[in-house]
């Protein structure tokens, strides 16, 4: 059954006709070419078509498109220029992946780094994890462990996770260096 | 995928109305258990009526120092909430080792309940499934048994629930609230259900998962004030480290007089059963006992004795006894 609905996807708002049984990774993909979320096992299983749902990561595979509008929905396209980049307007995590050889055919990437931004502000707001030493502790320290667990949604078939849990790390230190910058500098 | 009609309702007793009228409508919450269904073929509602927005999305206190959680309250958020880190440490651990990142996010309370089970022949529509097809026949009885239940099955189903944090909430005491057609005891028509009793064991209708009758709507889940719950835990065995679902899961509560005999005790086990199984007979025999290692032991034999496992998972008896086990020595050190 077709129903008209509005999305807005990386800033800009689209009109568009869908079947209700329209996944948003459907719509992004075969409607609006945007094919940055990948379809790898449709069944909310392997985490490559992870989007931002109002700056929460979630599987495109498993929202029905009708019932996410006016949500705001930020594909990994979407974070080139709008994720503080500088320079080739990559979002830090993208330069991280690629500084770090963090994959090899890339199919699972886009999804990984939805992930990975979506997983760094869980961590910012003192979410804690399955492998929380103490669940109560108010900061959580982004350890090797830390990161595959909260990354444990997206799988990779190449096995680059040697890579990827740095390409991570790596812009998670940098920016808890910059939190303990900005709070010196408040001080 | 079956074609279907999307629908919003205003109010919940809208809802309620509009899905106890349609045959074949379903409620949508966060969709990350339905939609899959839906693919599968395994659902096939005609209409979805939309409830996310209807419930509340927040966690509120009670004067008398209870939590109600509102059925729309998202599996991160219940997990992340300071109050249920520090108050009842068991559930945020349950919904955080339950899913990925991801599905917590859109996974909502309500439906986290409501899951169906993951047992392959359920989800597979080439396979006989009582419960998918009462009369059909059940495949795990001469197939894979390793996720099955060796608690409370019966000869038409022997498939487990799924959900992690309903074991905590079993263990925890606690209770549901539904909106119903009918009206309830409550306040405007609540209906009140310990959570212990929400889902069914299968008998010869393992199609009911739980007690809820056509058109109810979970709006709220409250847990009790907390008393010795503050040193509790959730321990989980799975086939790998993350992102899956149990063979054999505990939630357990432990208070140790100062002589080190068990004041009281909540356990309730997952993997195991077609519900959250709370081990009252666990309970029983340790309240009063010294709080060793042999107690332990012995309280969960005495629970097991009941067990009948399967071929395929007769290994979840012992898998079983040693997780209870290695979850009460554990709080003993955390009270310690």
């Amino acid at each position: 059954m077709d129903v008209e609905i509005t999305l807005r996807v990386d800033g800009t708002d689209h009109r568009l006709t869908v079947d209700t049984r329209t996944t948003l990774l459907d719509a992004l993909r075969e409607r609006l070419g945007n094919t940055s979320p990948k379809k790898g096992c449709d069944h909310g299983q392997c985490g490559a078509c992870t989007i931002l749902l109002d700056d929460r990561r979630a599987l495109g595979c498993l929202a029905l498109a009708v019932a996410h509008q006016g949500a705001d929905i930020v594909t990994a396209a979407g974070l080139v220029n709008g994720g503080g980049g500088e320079g080739d307007g990559l979002h830090p995590l993208q330069r991280s992946f690629i500084a770090h050889d963090a994959f090899q055919c890339g199919y699972c990437t886009p999804g990984q780094i939805c992930s990975a931004v979506g997983m760094l502000r869980e961590a910012a707001a003192g979410w804690p994890s399955a492998v929380a030493k103490d669940p109560n502790a108010a900061d959580v320290v982004l350890d090797d462990e830390e990161i595959a667990e909260r990354m444990s949604g997206n799988l990779c078939r190449c096995a680059a996770y040697a890579n990827i849990v740095p390409a991570i790390a790596d812009v998670a230190h940098r920016d808890e260096v910059a939190a303990h910058r900005d709070e010196g500098a408040r001080r | 995928m079956k074609p279907f009609r999307y629908e919003h309702a205003d109010t919940v007793a809208a809802a309620v109305t509009a899905l106890a009228e349609e045959p074949e409508a379903a409620y949508l919450a966060g969709g990350t258990n339905l939609v899959d269904l839906m693919r599968l073929d395994v659902a096939t509602p005609e209409v979805l009526i939309d409830v996310r927005r209807l419930t509340s999305d927040r966690i509120e206190e009670l004067p008398d120092g209870s939590l109600r959680i509102g059925a729309a309250v998202p599996n991160s958020d219940l997990a992340a909430d300071r109050r249920i880190r520090r108050r009842y440490p068991v559930l945020s651990q349950a919904v955080l080792s339950g899913a990925s990142g991801q599905l917590r996010n859109l996974a909502t309370t309500g439906g986290n309940l409501l899951q169906r089970t993951r047992c392959a022949y359920f989800q597979n529509v080439t396979t006989p499934c009582n419960k998918r097809e009462p009369g059909s026949g059940c495949s795990a009885l001469e197939g894979y048994q390793r996720d099955m239940a060796i608690l409370g099955a019966s000869p038409s189903c022997v498939a487990t629930h799924p959900s992690d944090m309903a074991v905590a909430l079993a263990a925890l005491d606690a209770t549901v609230c539904v909106q119903g057609a009918e009206g309830g005891q409550g306040p405007d028509g609540e209906l009140r259900i310990p959570l212990t009793e929400l889902h069914r064991l299968p008998g010869d209708s393992p199609e009911r998962d739980t007690v809820l009758r056509r058109g109810e709507l979970i709006t709220a889940v409250e847990l009790p004030p907390p008393d010795f719950t503050a040193t509790s835990r959730y321990r989980k065995v799975r086939d790998r480290a993350s992102y899956a679902f149990a063979l054999v899961s505990v939630a357990a509560a432990l208070d140790v007089a100062d002589g080190g005999t068990v004041r009281d005790v909540r356990i309730a086990l997952g993997g195991v059963a077609h519900k959250p199984w709370r081990a009252w007979k666990a309970e029983e025999s340790l309240r009063g006992a010294p709080a060793t290692w042999d107690s332990f032991r012995d309280a969960a034999a005495a629970e097991l004795a009941q067990a009948e496992p399967l071929p395929g998972n007769a290994f979840k008896m012992a898998l079983a006894r040693n997780t209870v086990v290695a979850t009460l020595l554990d709080l003993m050190e955390a009270a310690r």
